[in-house]
């Protein structure tokens, strides 16, 4: 659970989901992505670090270069982890709708 | 089979909203939600028994209701407060779990009349805090994961009857 949890942490904070934004079109390297935030280039060094060890993003050694893409099955896994939340619901409103069925006639 | 129910939760946000379409007349629909023997009704369920103990249906009335397991031991106390009631239009009222760590949410209910058999209902939920929101959206989730932890198996399933 705790590598999880780390992963919704890792989601929350506005520059690391724009760091997510970015990769997701092309692998960037992590020079090419700090020179798209005001943030110093450690502190994005540090949240490409945060978002390799929850592995949404992935290192790829090409030549002298890193180069970081997006994890797609990890993200993936977060936008089902709402489902059985979503699962829950439906079930309590086709209930509610079942109910209400008895009371059309009255 | 696809579920007629969507969930919108950004990520990094404390809200979310919930929405569903209903073969019902919009009437009906809200008379489901403000009725105490039709609310017992319907959030009912094989784990659990719902009863309202209070439910004043107007503005700045009070609602309360308790779950209760197969053995009749309550397993989960809500209450809040309507602060608009606007019958079969709106309602704007705040929600707790008595003795939870997620404290008071507030929640705007729309209901929308689409024609004269079916009807929308939009239900925005307003947590505390992003991590509040994302806590309650991972309690089920996290049964289906870890049924194992007893802990955690406790908290889910008192936030299982929840509504």
């Amino acid at each position: 659970m705790n590598l999880r949890r780390d992963v919704f942490q890792a989601i929350a904070d506005p520059t690391r989901r724009g760091i997510l934004v970015l990769v997701a079109s092309q692998s960037m390297t992590a020079g090419a992505i700090a020179a798209n935030f005001d943030t110093a280039r450690p502190t994005v060094s540090k949240h490409l670090q945060i978002l390799s060890e929850c592995e949404l993003i992935e290192p790829e050694q090409r030549g002298r270069e890193i180069y970081y893409h997006l994890n797609a099955d990890r993200m993936k896994e977060i936008a089902e982890f709402i489902d059985p939340f979503r699962k829950i619901w439906d079930d309590r409103f086709n209930k509610l709708e079942t109910v209400m069925k008895k009371y059309k006639t009255k | 089979m696809e579920l007629k129910t969507k969930i919108h939760a950004e990520a990094g946000k404390h809200d979310l909203t919930i929405t569903r379409e209903f073969e019902l007349p919009v009437e009906l629909l809200f008379r489901a939600h403000v009725e105490a023997d039709i609310f017992e009704q319907w959030m009912s369920h094989e784990y659990g028994t719902t009863k309202v103990s209070k439910l004043q249906a107007e503005r700045h009335g009070g609602w309360e209701f308790q779950t209760s397991d197969a053995k009749g031991v309550a397993v989960i106390r809500a209450s809040g407060t309507f602060h608009e009631f606007i019958p079969n239009s709106k309602i704007t009222r705040t929600f707790e779990i008595e003795d939870s760590p997620f404290g008071v949410q507030l929640e705007f209910l729309e209901f929308q009349k689409l024609s004269e058999e079916t009807s929308n209902l939009r239900l925005h939920v307003v947590y505390r805090s992003a991590a509040l929101r994302d806590q309650m959206l991972k309690l089920p989730f996290a049964k289906g994961l870890d049924m194992a932890h007893n802990r955690l198996q406790e908290i889910v399933g008192k936030f299982d009857g929840k509504r």
